[in-house]
Parts: structure tokens; sequence; C-alpha cells
């Protein structure tokens, strides 16, 4: 029941309040602009509110109301296409609202649209008995996605109908216990608390996201976790963006935390006139964006990791495979650094709370490859990529060193690469992934049976290479044996043909996995002929000469798979008359 | 309105008043000194009967018994009218020339608020700025934040003037304006930029903030938030499109820090406050173009890097907030070069928005990255060649080696008043990547290589 209580004191977003009976975080009501705020820490009749809006203007003495209920979001058919701020208010209800470009404060704004009618197709029966997350219907939300609507609770169904209905307006009744309980299309879900699963299962599936580093040399599981550190310029949102666009998830949830508002406008502007690859369909009609810039309140900053997680564990639990991209949990790491400032709290390293480590694995933890709750055999995953920004780039510090303890896929983002335009700019030796062993049996499977063979013979030549650039810079290359030169050609085919792919070129930004093993097969293929014809005594130089280098140069930009035989055979032709 | 007589303490730039009641959060407090003067403050903290008061125009003289202090019900405004055109104000926004008082149409918050990023236009005009390394390699565009990274000592200061004097965007007539921000520059700093804006007549064009090196730094905390709330208001009410300079970053960092221990903060790294990136973001982020509104504003701050630390906390955090940087280079100048732009560490974020063929030139990305990447090897291949000695590399190698003398002597240098078209900059670059192999110019498309490479010239080397 809502109580009321006064402001007794305001430190920039941090206020504390007389509020007797309060609960830990519970959301409030402040001042008598009603700004939104959470309560996160109680002594005796004194609460400590963390307020998602600026608070200038406030005076002691104002009223402070609870609303008696946590943080949650409102979880229904609408979430989708929509872009919301870090407690999800829809952005763009809040400019037909204020009327204006700036976010105003002490606006309410409801998440979903009440009044819009969607249309319920029962797939449940009346006399139907269900268990807590049987879908009882669905609802094309979008051409791409259906949004299956599941029951909160269990027991028997009464009544179900098809038809055209608001989110808030009855569907289902289901009687349990002898009492009969009204259903919605609407349900809402604590930010804070993961929703619950069946089982957990270890990631044996990729997810395959279009980018040729990552899915040959250091491939993420559906259901895994992964971290993107690197200095500012190094390319980490513009890698973050590629994953989004170009992964095969069915939902991606890109959580724009504490970055810059022109580059969510570009997310905003772009996204619609994407395709998605396999439908055609706009790329948005799988997205929800979350936006909560670095200059909006940074208690909602806080806040808005977590709606973004939970909505994403809606879908998973729906059966979809989603992608959560958290740009960047740095910024939300310093939110906690600053509201724990406010409250004197003892910091730990670097300023950080001492529970930096905990909340960084709680969530991550909030990834995997489930069984969803339900009668049926549904199997979802939620996937969570992390950029990190490290000050400096030196990742010794707190918020990298406790994410790399929880991800199990590194990306190391690497400004030197960015500098000489290599993109993605990811340091393939600084880089790791633990998902290689559970992962090749999907590979052999699906690619070819030599893909992993090849991704490891080729990583090899590229640490050979470091080794070898290292003498290059005592000696100069001319002092390298034949064999060691012909390394540091096919390396550097390695890193320009391949490693390198062009974000901006429409056939190269994604690349199929039938495609990258294409590409990586012609380049290993010409080491070896390399290797054979020097045995032969052929000099390098003629080798170096070959008309079929610039070809295999312009190989990313091959759209018809038939070219690659062509330039597979070019190559063994050109081998052939070097004899 | 209560007047206070209750000082209870005062520490550094902060007063603690007691006994207070009514007084509101980021409230402006009007401070008598004894003596008549007046001095303005802030609320930074209240309770139910203290008020702890940051206060601008330092705390010199005040004193516990002899002073008082009435709070004046509202949050920092500033009145605003287009007749501020052409002005000069000090750091509090009050006039420092001879001129009159501004009448104002307006009296807007100086805190701003959040643009709602779903009301933002996204930025993809093309700003000619005449600098090569910036149209070519770092392109401006409108609505961007590009900040430039400096060390003490070097041109930025001229370098910022010329982009004041050339930047505009092709083929139009729009209304444009430069706002000013001079937080703690000297008075010989600010007698140049007065001086450069007078001679090329852009001061009628200009509105010039300026706190001086002897001004009491709490003020620098207001300075650049007038001139950006001035922006705001040329921009997205008289739809003109605003320039906004505001150096030096450095310094208002500093003052950010002053504050800070003053009120015993728990500090973040090397004693700035552990919400300085969230305090600039309040500052960079009022950049941009919004829907419904014809005009823009578009920020190059300018900081100088303490000992040419780019991990420093005050160019890190800006970097991580604007949109690329320009980064200024001591071995550059060094060798007499202007501007010392170092183009590798240097990035425009939304460059690719802003150029092509509708906008600059259809090759313009090509060459772009292809002189990045060409660069870039001959600078590595430079410190190899001192090493092994030019003659040990092969012959393409030192090819590269000449690139990146050339590319240095004729791209990146240029005079202080030479302004390039960016066809002429373009041209500049193909000259240079004519000393190049064919085959290794990949980043540029085949049809342009046949349209724009000059005829290979063999030159003996």
């Amino acid at each position: 029941m809502a109580k009321a209580g006064k402001i007794e004191r305001i430190s920039g977003p941090v206020v504390e309040a007389y509020l007797p009976d309060a609960r830990l975080y519970d959301v409030v009501k402040v001042g008598n602009e009603k700004l939104l705020g959470e309560i996160i820490k109680i002594t005796g009749t004194t609460s400590v509110i963390q307020v998602y809006e600026d608070t200038s203007g406030l005076k002691p003495e104002e009223p402070v109301v609870s609303t008696g209920s946590p943080l949650s979001v409102e979880l229904g058919p609408g979430i989708l296409q929509n872009i919301y701020d870090g407690i999800q208010r829809p952005l763009q209800y809040i400019e037909e609202v204020t009327g204006g470009v700036y976010i105003t404060r002490g606006i309410d704004a409801p998440a979903l649209d009440k009044k819009k009618k969607w249309e319920f197709k029962a797939t449940a029966k009346k006399g139907d008995k269900i268990k807590k997350g049987d879908v009882i219907g669905t609802v094309q939300e979008t051409d791409l996605i259906e949004h299956r609507i599941m029951s909160p609770m269990e027991g028997r169904i009464e009544s179900i109908k098809s038809g055209k209905y608001t989110i808030e307006e009855e569907v289902a009744s289901v009687s349990f216990e002898g009492k009969k309980y009204p259903l919605t299309m609407v349900q809402r879900w604590f930010v804070r608390k993961s929703r619950p699963v069946v089982e957990k299962f270890p990631p044996n599936i990729p997810l395959v996201t279009g980018q040729r580093i990552i899915d040959t040399f250091f491939p993420i599981a559906k259901g895994g976790t992964a971290a993107i550190p690197g200095p500012f310029g190094s390319g980490k949102t513009v890698t973050q963006q590629s994953l989004a666009k170009y992964s095969d998830t069915q939902i991606v949830v890109y959580v724009g935390c504490g970055e810059r508002g022109n580059e969510m406008t570009e997310v905003l502007k772009e996204f619609p006139h994407l395709k998605d690859p396999n439908t055609g369909k706009p790329l948005m009609m799988r997205t929800v964006l979350i936006a909560n810039t670095s200059n909006m309140p940074v208690a909602a900053r806080e806040a808005s990791i977590y709606t973004g997680v939970t909505i994403a564990e809606y879908f998973r639990d729906m059966g979809y495979d989603v992608a959560l991209m958290a740009d960047s949990t740095s910024r939300w790491a310093e939110a906690m650094r600053e509201i724990g400032g406010r409250l004197e709290e003892m910091p730990g390293e670097e300023g950080y709370p001492a529970y930096l480590a905990r909340r960084l694995a709680e969530f991550y933890e909030r990834a995997g490859r489930v069984r969803c709750l339900g009668t049926e055999d549904r199997y979802g995953s939620v996937s969570i990529i992390g950029a990190v920004s490290p000050p400096g780039g030196d990742i010794s510090e707190p918020v990298s060193q406790n994410t790399l303890r929880v991800t199990k896929v590194f990306l190391a983002l690497d400004a030197s690469l960015a500098y000489r335009r290599h993109f993605p700019a990811i340091n393939w030796l600084k880089s790791y992934t633990l998902y290689t062993d559970a992962l090749e049996e999907y590979f052999a499977g699906n690619v070819s049976s030599d893909f992993s063979k090849l991704t490891k013979d080729a990583m090899v030549l590229l640490q050979k290479e470091a080794e070898l650039q290292e003498v290059v810079q005592l000696v100069g290359p001319d002092a390298l044996p034949e064999k060691e030169q012909a390394i540091l050609l096919i390396t550097k085919m390695l890193r320009e043909d391949y490693l390198q792919q062009n974000a901006f070129s429409d056939v190269d930004a994604r690349c199929e996995l039938s495609k990258q093993y294409e590409m990586l097969k012609t380049i290993m293929r010409f080491g070896e002929r390399t290797n054979s014809a020097l045995d032969l005594g052929v000099q390098l130089k003629r080798i170096q000469e070959l008309e079929v280098i610039a070809q295999i140069g312009r190989m990313k930009e091959i759209a018809d798979m038939k070219e690659f035989d062509k330039l597979q055979k070019k190559e063994d032709s050109s081998f052939d008359k070097l004899r | 309105m209560k007047e206070y007589k209750t000082i209870n303490e005062i520490a550094g730039p902060l007063l603690v008043v007691n006994d207070v009641s009514g007084v509101s959060y980021n409230e402006i407090v009007e401070i008598m000194v004894p003596g008549g003067e007046k001095r303005k403050g802030q609320v930074l903290d209240v309770t139910q009967n203290t008020a702890v008061v940051q206060v601008f125009g330092g705390t010199e003289g005040i004193s516990t018994t002899q002073t008082s202090v009435r709070f004046l019900g509202e949050t920092m405004r500033l009145g605003l009218s287009s007749d501020m055109l052409g002005r000069v104000f000090n750091g509090l926004g009050e006039p420092r020339d001879k001129g009159p008082r501004i009448i104002p149409k307006e009296r807007v918050d100086i805190n701003g608020l959040p643009i709602n990023p779903f009301s933002r236009e996204s930025p993809n005009e093309f700003i000619q700025t005449g600098v090569s390394t910036v149209d070519c390699m770092n392109t401006l565009v409108r609505g961007q934040k590009l900040p430039i990274f400096s060390g003490a000592g070097l041109p930025h200061n001229q370098l910022t003037v010329q982009i004041a004097r050339q930047a505009k965007v092709r083929g139009t007539g729009e209304k444009f304006a430069v706002v000013f921000a001079g937080i703690g520059i000297t008075h010989e700093e600010a007698s140049f930029f007065m001086r450069d804006f007078e001679k090329t007549g852009a001061l009628e064009n200009a509105v010039l903030f300026l706190n001086l090196a002897d001004d009491p730094s709490v003020e620098r905390i207001i300075t650049p938030r007038l001139a950006l709330t001035t922006a705001e208001y040329l921009a997205y009410e008289m739809d003109m499109h605003v320039l906004t300079l505001i150096t030096d970053m450095t310094n208002y960092c500093e003052a950010l820090r002053e504050i800070s221990s003053a009120r015993q903060e728990v500090p973040g790294r090397r004693g700035y406050p552990g919400y300085m990136y969230t305090d600039l973001s309040t500052i960079y982020e009022r950049a941009g173009r919004v829907k419904g509104s014809k005009g823009s504003v578009t920020q190059i701050p300018v900081l100088t890097m303490p000992g040419d630390d780019k991990t420093h906390p005050i160019p890190d955090l800006t970097g991580y907030i604007t949109e690329g940087q320009i980064l200024l280079s001591r071995d550059l100048h060094r060798k007499n070069i202007y501007p010392p732009v170092d183009v590798l560490p240097s990035l425009s974020r939304l460059m690719n928005s802003g150029i092509g063929g509708d906008k600059t030139r259809e090759d313009h990305k090509g060459v772009s990255d292809q002189l990045y990447a060409a660069y870039a090897n001959g600078r590595d291949l430079r410190s190899l060649s001192a090493v092994v000695g030019e003659e040990a590399l092969s012959a393409t190698d030192r090819k590269f080696l000449r690139l990146a003398d050339e590319f240095e002597k004729t791209f990146v240098t240029q005079g202080a008043y030479e302004n390039r078209e960016i066809e002429d900059t373009l041209s500049v670059a193909w000259d240079l990547l004519s000393i190049l192999p064919e085959e290794e110019l990949k980043r540029v498309k085949t049809e342009h290589i046949k349209k724009y490479l000059p005829e290979q010239q063999e030159k003996t080397e």
C-alpha cells in the first residue's frame, strides 16, 4: 500500500527521506513533481533513494510516496521495434507528450500501448491443464516475430477466445484451487530478478555473426557470454552494431548504456532500413532498443542493463534465441560507483563499490541456453555481449578484470589496428574463446570436416608471424630464409584478405560460414602450394609476382560461391605454370 | 525572500549555511560580502536545515558573521536574445565589452535537459574546414562533437581559429554563428582570439564568453554551460548553424576536481571525481541536430593533455563521449609541420555519414582508408629502416617510406591561411597514392583508380 513520507536531504541523484515501513528496492515517487526513484538503502525510518531523473529544484519536506512494488518491466505485445529509456519509458511517447526534443521530468509513460488491439490466436483450449510458462496463444507482433503469450500461472483453462484485444483485456481465465483468475496478454517482472527456467544447458551451437574473425577464430556460442574491451576509437560500438545487424539470432536487445546520443540516433535511423538477411524484412522488427545516453540520469543508467536483460529473458522463454548487446558495461559500473560514492560507502578498488564483481557476475549469469518453463519442450537462449571501456585501454582495471572472470569469449580490440584501418580491430593474438571444443562438432557437421584444422593451422601461422616480425625488426626481411618469408606472404593475405572485413560493403559486411570456409581454404591452399613450390626450387619472388594474388585480394567481394571454384583452379594453374 | 546570516563553515569554494528552510537543490544563491559586493553561488547539498553552497567568484573576504546569504528560488538561468551576437561576456554571462546589458527574450536553465535520442536527427552534412587532415581523413559533420587533443605549447589555438574562420557547408548560404567559451585561458590567449575574430570580421557573428586564468576557478563550471545554452538558443530557436569552440577543457576538469576535493568526496582516478564522465557528458552531449529545427550545434572542444598522455583521465573520458578526436603531435610540431595533426590516432566517428558521391566525392572513403593504411605502414617502416638501414628494405617498402615523408610534407603541411577545397585535398592525396604500385591500392575501387590516379610517374629514387 502506498505510504507517504517526506524528503530529508538531497545530494545529486541521491535523496534521503523519512519513509516508515519502506521495503528495499521498492519504487517511490519523489517530490511534488513525482520523480521516479528506487529505495537502495534503509536505516531506521530513513530510506535512501536513487532518483531516475534530475533532482534540481527538489526541496526538503516535499512528499515521497512508495508504490509498494520493486522496479519492474511490462512484458507483452508491443515491445518490439520500440526504443526505451533505462526504466522502460518509450522515447517516442515522451516526444509526443512533451512536444519537444528534450526529456523533461516527471513524465509517467506507459511502456506498452494500452489502446492498440492485437489479433490473439488461442492455441490452448478450454479444459486444458496448463503449467507456468505454457503458451496459451500467439500474436503476430511483427512480420518477423510471433509473440507467444505465456501463462504466468498453473491451473485449468476455464475460457479462452481468439480475437482482437488490447493487452489489458481478458483473453482467457484459469481456475486454480477452486478460484478463477483472468489472464491478459501482459505481465510484469521485477528487473533485478532473473526469470525462472527448467534447466540450463552447456552451449554447443555457434552464434553465427557473419564476422570472419569471430566465427572462424573466436566463435561465440548461443547462450554464451563475450566481452569486448578496448580503448576509445578502437571500434567497440561498430563491432557491437555489426553483431546486432548480422548475427543469426531471432531477437536483438540493444542497450546503449551511458553512450553517445548521436550513435543511438544512427541505430534508430539505420535499423528500419537494414534488411534481415533471411527474410528481407527490416531488422527493426526483431529489435528492442534501450537508450540511456551518458547525459541522461545516472540512476536510470544503472537500471537500463537490468531492464534489457529482463526483456531478453522474456523472449527467450518463448523459445527464441536472443542476443543482448550491452554498450557499455563500464558506464554501468561507473553509475554504481557514482551512486555508491553519494551513499558514502567504503569504496573498493579505484573507487568502485565492493559489490562490483558480484553484480557483474550476476548479470552475465543471466545468459544461457535453457529449457523454458512449460509442458512442451521449448528451448531458448540469451547470449550476452558486453562492451567494456577501460580507462586508457588498460584492461588491468577492475571492470575489465571482473568481466573477464565470468565471460567465456574475449575479443581484444586494438587501437593500433584501428589506426591502420584494419577493421574489425580485433587483435588475433590476444583474443580467446573457451567455446572451441564445445562447437567443434557443430562446425564439422555443418561447415566442413577440415574447418577446425584450417583455423588452427591459420592461427599457428599468425602466431609464427608475430615471432618473425620481431626478427625482421632486428635484421630486415631479406635476412629471413625463403620459407619464412613465404609465411609472411601468407599471413599478410590472412590479415588483409581474410581478417579485415568491410562493414560498409554490401557483400562483405556479412560473410556466411560457407564463404568463410572457402576463403580460408583458398588462402591456406595457396600457402601449401607455395611451400611445395619452394621445395621444388621455385624462387619466392616468382610466386610473389603471381597475378592470382591480386584476385585473392578481391575475393571478399565474391557473391557467387561458384567463383571460388574458378579461383582455386586459377590458383592451381598458376602454380603448375611455375614448374 | 529570507536572508540568512548563519554561515557556519567556509572551506575552499564552499559555504555551509545553517538553520535554512525551503531551500531547493541546485538553487541559485546571492551572497552579500562585507563592503557591499554581491557574489553568486549554487546549492550543492541540502538537508532540512543546512545547505552547502558553492560560491562562484571565490570565497575571499567572506566571514561567518558579516556575510548574508539569500536563496533566489530558481536554478541558474541565462537571459537570451539574438542581440548577443557580436558581444563579449565574462564567465558568468555579464557583459565584458563596454556594451549595454542584454534585454532577454527568454531566460533558460543553463544546465539544459538531455535531448531525447528519438528526437535527434543524424548528423550527415559535410563541413569543409579547408584543413586537409580534417576534411579528408577526419571529416567534421554538422552536429558533431570533435575535440582537439593538444599539449602545452602546441598550436591548437591557431588551428581552432583557422577552422572557425574557414568552416562552411558547401553550396549553401545558411546563417551561421560561432560561440566561443574561453575557460581559464590567459589574457594573451584571449586577446589572440579577439584580435583574430575582429580582423576577419567573424566577431559580428560570434558570441564570446571569457573566463580568464585569474578569474575564480569555480566560475569555470558555469562558462561552458552558458556558451552551450546560447548555442542551443541560436541553433534551435533562430535556426542558425552554430560552431561552438570551447577551450580549454582541462581547466574545466581542474575546477571540477577542486570542488570535489573541497567537498571531501571519494576521489576516482588521479583525484578527479568519480562522476566526471557523467559531468562531461552533460557538456559534450549538447551537440547535435534535432527534429523540427534547421539549426545545428557543432562542438570543437580543445583540451591540453597533461604530459601529452592520451590515457590521462581528461582526454580519456572525453574520447569516450565525443565522436572522435583530432590529435596534435609534438613530433610533427618539432619538424615544423603545421598543423601538426597526427592522423593515425585521430578519428571522426561520423565521417562515413558525411562523405561520398553526393556530399564530397565518390572516391573519398577509399582514398582516406588507403592513405591511413599506407601512412601507418610507412611509419612502421621508418622505425625499421632506422635499425636496418633503408637499403635493407624491399623496393615496395621504400615506396611506402617515401609516401610517409611526402604525406607529411605536402598533405599535412599547409598554411594557417590556406583554405583547401576538398577536391584540392583529394588531388594531393591521389598524387601521393601514385607513389605506390597499383596492386597495393586495395582500399580504393578499381574504377576510381582508373578515373583519378595520375599517370604513374617513374621517378628515380
